[in-house]
């Protein structure tokens, strides 16, 4: 049994008296994929939003490789090598592809102002090689003709993607994605469950929010079902969709 | 001869208060009213400094930059919990304050009478009294400003800045401390407007807190939507035309009441014109709200 990663213990939230982590907890592995499912409103981007740092919990305790990061704000949970997408798709429309994936590299030299000026050779150096990678990485996604091009000029799914190779550009070593082949083509569906599936042998973690089932059985180590904020049921996805408690609660 | 080297000059000027506006509001999507102020605590800074201490330009210079940069990073605080439209108030709260200091403090800044009698300034020996020097002298701040604005948005830097405009979420997400740069970018901004002033002041040579309203800070906001947000040169294109308008107005052989209200009238139509048919100015790449015309 390799350790854990990324923990979550009795994570509590309410937006509004509505309880959106209850006493929540789970722990991600290194290397593994983990699905996260249920009902809309379980809570799944809640712990998403405060795993990243953009909503601090009210009670519980996270911590990464054992050191404890409840409560950092969100740039700096990104630094530490968390790195994620969003249901909604968040990229910078308005600036390219290329630029997209560049954004998403951490600690740039040519980020801070002083370098600019004063060691602009190895920031000129270190965006070089960014540049390489990036190019690399958008090779391998299929879309590095689409380089130069806005990123809102992307097809839905295209855009899917590049989020999720923007999460790569960062290094990070937990990615969280909420919903990654939600509401796209069969074939870009494919390929990118490919890419998240090869994910482990990359040294990646990942925490899956998915709802179509399929997907997650197909490429999740192992799955928790959530619903109003708790923990319902954790297991292999075989154990998981087996369970009545689980077969109940979507039935109703 | 001396009449078109001063407009000359003041185009000068202008490009740096633009420019260095742009950095702030087009490039990182901080629309700030307080431009004129960061320009009048330059001016100010610079002049009381050679009039009471009589040192030298550079010594000059260097503080009303420093002076003028800390009080960015005290504007740029508030951009970190409000946005948009309160931010913008915030920063016209800065604006009048500032004004309403310069324009009651008597005994220090000279009150309305203003500053009379500011030295012609020395550098490395030389000093600089002819129209023509001047130029050449704001000339060189000017390709200055430009050198380090366009270091700074052709960078990893500028990209942040880029995105922080379009959506801090990402940035965050991206790992790039939003709330550093926006202060950063409001101190760069600030320097360089103080620059800008003490060019102004040292030109002119007499200074009072009228050049320093919220209608300067409106009109270098012109410059920059009419030129083009988000852009290098756009400004530049912006406070050429802005600055020679009004000087072309005179050569129609209207009574000066009559041009000096027309002008007015001129930028604020332009103003809505351009927000109305084409927000990115003539030469920009981002325009104010297309965000809420979008969604």
């Amino acid at each position: 049994m390799s350790q854990a990663l990324l923990e979550a213990n009795g994570l509590f939230r309410s937006f509004d008296g509505v309880q959106a982590l209850s006493n929540f907890s789970c722990s991600l592995r290194q290397n593994e994929i983990l699905g996260l499912f249920g009902p809309n409103g379980a809570g799944k981007t809640t712990l998403f939003n405060v795993v990243t740092g953009f909503i601090s919990p009210e009670r519980g305790r996270l911590s990464l490789k054992n050191s404890d990061i409840t409560g950092l704000p969100s740039y700096r949970l990104a630094n530490l090598g968390i790195a994620r997408t969003f249901q909604d798709l968040r990229l910078i429309r308005q600036l390219s592809v290329l630029e997209n994936v560049l954004l998403s590299f951490r600690n740039q030299p040519g980020e801070r102002l002083g370098n600019l000026f004063f060691r602009s050779k190895k920031s000129h150096d270190h965006e070089a090689l960014n540049r390489q990678t990036a190019i690399e990485l958008l090779e391998d996604a299929g879309i590095v003709e689409k380089a130069d091009d806005r990123a809102d000029n992307l097809s839905y799914g295209q855009q899917k993607l590049l989020s999720l190779v923007c999460c790569l550009a960062s290094g990070a070593q937990v990615l969280l994605l909420d919903e990654p082949v939600a509401g796209i083509a069969p074939e870009m569906i494919d390929k990118i469950l490919g890419i998240i599936r090869n994910l482990p042998s990359k040294g990646k973690s990942v925490i899956l929010i998915e709802h179509n089932l399929d997907a997650v059985m197909r490429v999740c180590d192992r799955v928790i079902f959530m619903d109003a904020g708790a923990k319902v049921s954790e297991g292999t996805p075989e154990e998981v969709r087996n369970d009545p408690r689980v077969i109940e609660a979507y039935i109703d | 001869m001396d009449y078109l080297l001063h407009i000359l000059i003041l185009i000068g000027i202008y490009v740096i208060l633009s420019v260095s506006l742009n950095l702030i509001a087009g490039y990182a999507g901080l629309l700030s009213i307080a431009h004129a102020a960061f320009y009048g605590v330059g001016a100010y800074v610079a002049a009381l400094m050679a009039l009471n201490l009589h040192s030298t330009f550079l010594v000059n210079i260097i503080c009303a930059v420093i002076v003028s940069g800390l009080l960015g990073a005290l504007v740029g605080i508030p951009s970190l919990r409000i946005r948009d439209d309160y931010f913008v108030i915030a920063t016209f709260a800065f604006q009048v304050i500032t004004f309403s200091i310069l324009n009651n403090w008597v005994s220090f800044t000279g009150g309305p009478m203003g500053l009379p009698g500011i030295p012609q300034p020395t550098i490395f020996g030389l000093q600089v009294s002819s129209h023509l020097g001047f130029l050449i002298f704001i000339a060189l701040f000017c390709a200055l400003t430009l050198w380090v604005t366009r270091r700074i948005v052709r960078s990893p830097f500028g990209r942040v800045l880029k995105a922080i405009r379009e959506d801090e979420v990402f940035a965050q997400t991206a790992g790039k401390n939003v709330a550093a740069y926006k202060i950063i970018v409001f101190v760069v901004g600030a320097g360089m407007a103080a620059v800008a002033g003490v060019m102004y002041a040292y030109y002119i040579s007499f200074i009072d807190p009228t050049s320093f309203t919220v209608m300067e800070s409106i009109f270098i906001i012109s410059i920059v939507i009419i030129g083009g947000t988000g852009s290098l040169w756009g400004p530049v294109a912006g406070a050429v035309v802005l600055v020679l308008l009004p000087e072309l107005l005179r050569f129609l052989g209207l009574p000066s009441s009559v041009a000096a209200n027309l002008r007015q009238i001129i930028y604020g139509g332009l103003l809505v014109a351009f927000m109305m048919w084409r927000p990115r100015g003539f030469l920009g790449e981002y325009a104010f709200h297309r965000k809420e015309a979008r969604e």
